[in-house]
């Protein structure tokens, strides 16, 4: 027996952490990587909230969450190559400018 | 039925040490398998000095390779140098939890074959299966060295790759058996022996043969070695490993092998079900030989599996990588979708 | 045993997440976002959501993580050095991401009343329920979805070529 609001004070930790990493890094990769965490921090909520209403529709949600989150993957690495081909760094700090 | 927690625990504790002995003690003796089918397809002996016809051999390998000095290069990550053989390892040896071995004899409500019957068995093997890449990734990445970095891209490359149409070429089996437990798929196998398995019963012999191809590729395997292919890359990615490290991944890639076998017996092969179907009575042994039936059966057909893996690398040419990687994307993919758009359509009309 | 079981994965997610906040070099980060989305796939089948758990683990670890270790170990990425930037970083992103993480707890908490208990098998999605679902209901999402795949696979092949 685990209260629903435990899955979804987890998700929040995990979620805050996510933000903060998500400021914190300075490695493009890293940033990318605390956006997938935020993620699936949101995805353990709606299948929380699945389990709550008895509904099938929340997972269906995480479901596309993931598709969308592997296509997101796929051209937001093709991207970091590109800008590591163009600019030779990874430190977003170093990559603010719109031309080489 | 109510199941006693604590007779559940043991039981499960004692199957798991069985399981994992046995596995292992397997996997030494696929080894000295394919040294000895391997030596007799290039006209030598194989091993024959320890014991008789070097049965013991796995065991002197086995103290050699354990008293070895364990070496630790200068340059290596050490976290990930250690933890990668460990990975690869835990991984290939956890998805043979999923596998039932023979048929469904419960005592006192415990599965006796199977170490956990779930319903999305099938996905989780696959699941296993995918993380294990990362042992063979970190492994090369960790070892700073050319030669490793090398063999662990192409294997993740071709791992992640092949994947694909491994998961899609199962596709078709789950379409006819409208199941992801495995136990389910065999049953319905089971009904005319042979001729109801899965690779001619239900058509699937174009996913067996996809299946096939891209578990030899999974498994880093000749014709597919490229990973490791010596006169390239030294060894590949575990070029830095020596003694039990080099031994974990050892004995992971022949559990994996095992594994695939299994699956491949349970899928296409129809597990632990006898070819002839009903043609002998089933109480041919009493209450032992209806239990120990279905296991010969599947140890059979798991046997047959891993010999034609030797049987193919001894007589194989390895592929060339952009060769390997056309194939994987350009031939098995398109083809394991045909046939799942073959078997929709198949089942489709037959259900209307 | 429910209890348990939550407590220990969702221990290993906090410190796997919390590892991959404080850790410097990528590939370390990586490797915590996985034990994250690994343990995640285990609190999905606490609540009964099997298919999801083990797309989980076949998608995000076993696929998108993969990628992430690939691009890394491709680039060669090193560990990252503190610059002017992460210093302003530090100081408003810890307090806000504090902030934000009082105000969600707040709020869940004052309304855990009207939030049920989760109880093992209590709720259980199996494949089929997910299925018919997406397959009768959302059909079209589904069908639109494959084709955001599309132009994403085409996208990351474009982007990536090297040009000639």
């Amino acid at each position: 027996m685990v209260p629903i609001s435990y899955y979804l004070i987890l998700a929040a930790i995990l979620f805050c952490i996510g933000v903060a990493a998500f400021l914190i890094k300075r490695n493009i990769i890293s940033v990318f990587m605390s956006i997938e965490l935020m993620l699936n921090a949101v995805n353990l909520t709606f299948v929380a909230f699945a389990h709550q209403w008895h509904q099938v529709s929340g997972q269906i949600f995480v479901f596309f969450v993931m598709v969308v989150a592997a296509a997101e993957a796929a051209v937001g690495l093709a991207i970091i190559i590109a800008i590591f081909r163009a600019r030779n760094t990874l430190n977003v700090d170093q990559v603010d400018l719109m031309k080489l | 039925m109510e199941v006693n927690f604590w007779i559940f625990l043991l039981l499960s504790v004692l199957k798991v040490a069985v399981v994992t002995v046995i596995l292992l003690t397997a996997v030494a003796y696929t080894v000295l398998l394919e040294r000895k089918v391997v030596g007799r397809i290039q006209n030598r002996w194989g091993p024959t000095r320890v014991g008789p016809f070097g049965l013991l051999q796995p065991l002197a390998d086995g103290i050699k390779l354990f008293l070895k000095e364990d070496l630790m290069p200068t340059g290596v990550y050490k976290p990930l140098y250690i933890a990668a053989p460990v990975i690869a390892l835990s991984c290939a040896l956890l998805s043979i939890s999923m596998i039932p071995f023979g048929a469904n004899i419960k005592y006192h409500g415990v599965d006796l074959f199977q170490i956990s019957d779930i319903n999305i068995g099938l996905l989780v093997i696959l699941g296993i299966t995918s993380v294990g890449v990362y042992g063979v990734a970190l492994s090369g990445w960790s070892s700073n060295n050319k030669y490793s970095l090398l063999g662990a891209l192409r294997a993740s490359a071709q791992v992640i790759s092949y994947e694909l149409a491994l998961g899609l070429s199962v596709i078709g089996v789950i379409l006819v058996s409208q199941s992801f437990r495995l136990r389910e798929i065999v049953d319905l196998q089971a009904r005319h022996g042979i001729v109801s398995w899965n690779v001619f019963g239900g058509f699937q012999f174009v996913a067996f043969f996809i299946y096939l191809t891209a578990a030899f590729a999974e498994t880093n395997r000749t014709p597919f070695d490229l990973p490791e292919a010596e006169s390239e890359l030294t060894a590949g990615y575990h070029t830095e490993y020596s003694s039990m490290k080099f031994a974990m991944f050892f004995m992971a890639e022949y559990a994996n092998m095992i594994t695939v076998g299994c699956v491949a017996t349970l899928l296409f092969l129809g597990g632990w079900t006898s070819p002839f179907g009903h043609l002998f009575p089933a109480d041919l042994g009493g209450v032992v030989g209806e239990a120990l039936l279905p296991v010969f059966w599947f140890v059979a057909k798991v046997f047959c599996f891993l010999f034609l893996y030797i049987w193919v690398r001894g007589t194989l040419p390895r592929f060339r990588y952009d060769q390997l990687m056309g194939f994987g994307w350009k031939f098995l993919m398109p083809l394991a979708i045909a046939n799942i758009l073959a078997t929709s359509l198949w089942l489709a009309f037959h259900a209307a | 045993m429910h209890l348990v079981l939550f407590i220990i994965f969702g221990g290993l997610c906090v410190a796997g997440a919390l590892n991959l906040l404080f850790q410097r070099h990528p590939i370390n980060a990586a490797l915590s976002l996985i034990v994250v989305m690994s343990s995640l796939a285990v609190l999905y089948l606490l609540l009964g959501a099997e298919f999801l758990a083990a797309a989980q683990v076949i998608v995000y670890s076993g696929a998108i993580m993969v990628l992430f270790t690939f691009v890394i170990m491709l680039l060669n990425a090193g560990s990252e050095e503190r610059t002017h930037g992460s210093k302003a970083a530090y100081a408003i992103g810890i307090p806000g991401a504090a902030a934000l993480f009082a105000a969600l707890a707040y709020i869940f908490l004052s309304n855990s009343k009207s939030l049920s208990t989760a109880k093992l098998g209590d709720y259980i999605v199996t494949t089929s329920d997910l299925s018919r679902v997406l397959f009768r209901d959302l059909l079209l999402p589904f069908e639109v979805t494959s084709v955001l795949i599309l132009v994403a696979i085409l996208g990351a092949v474009a982007l990536a070529r090297r040009e000639h």
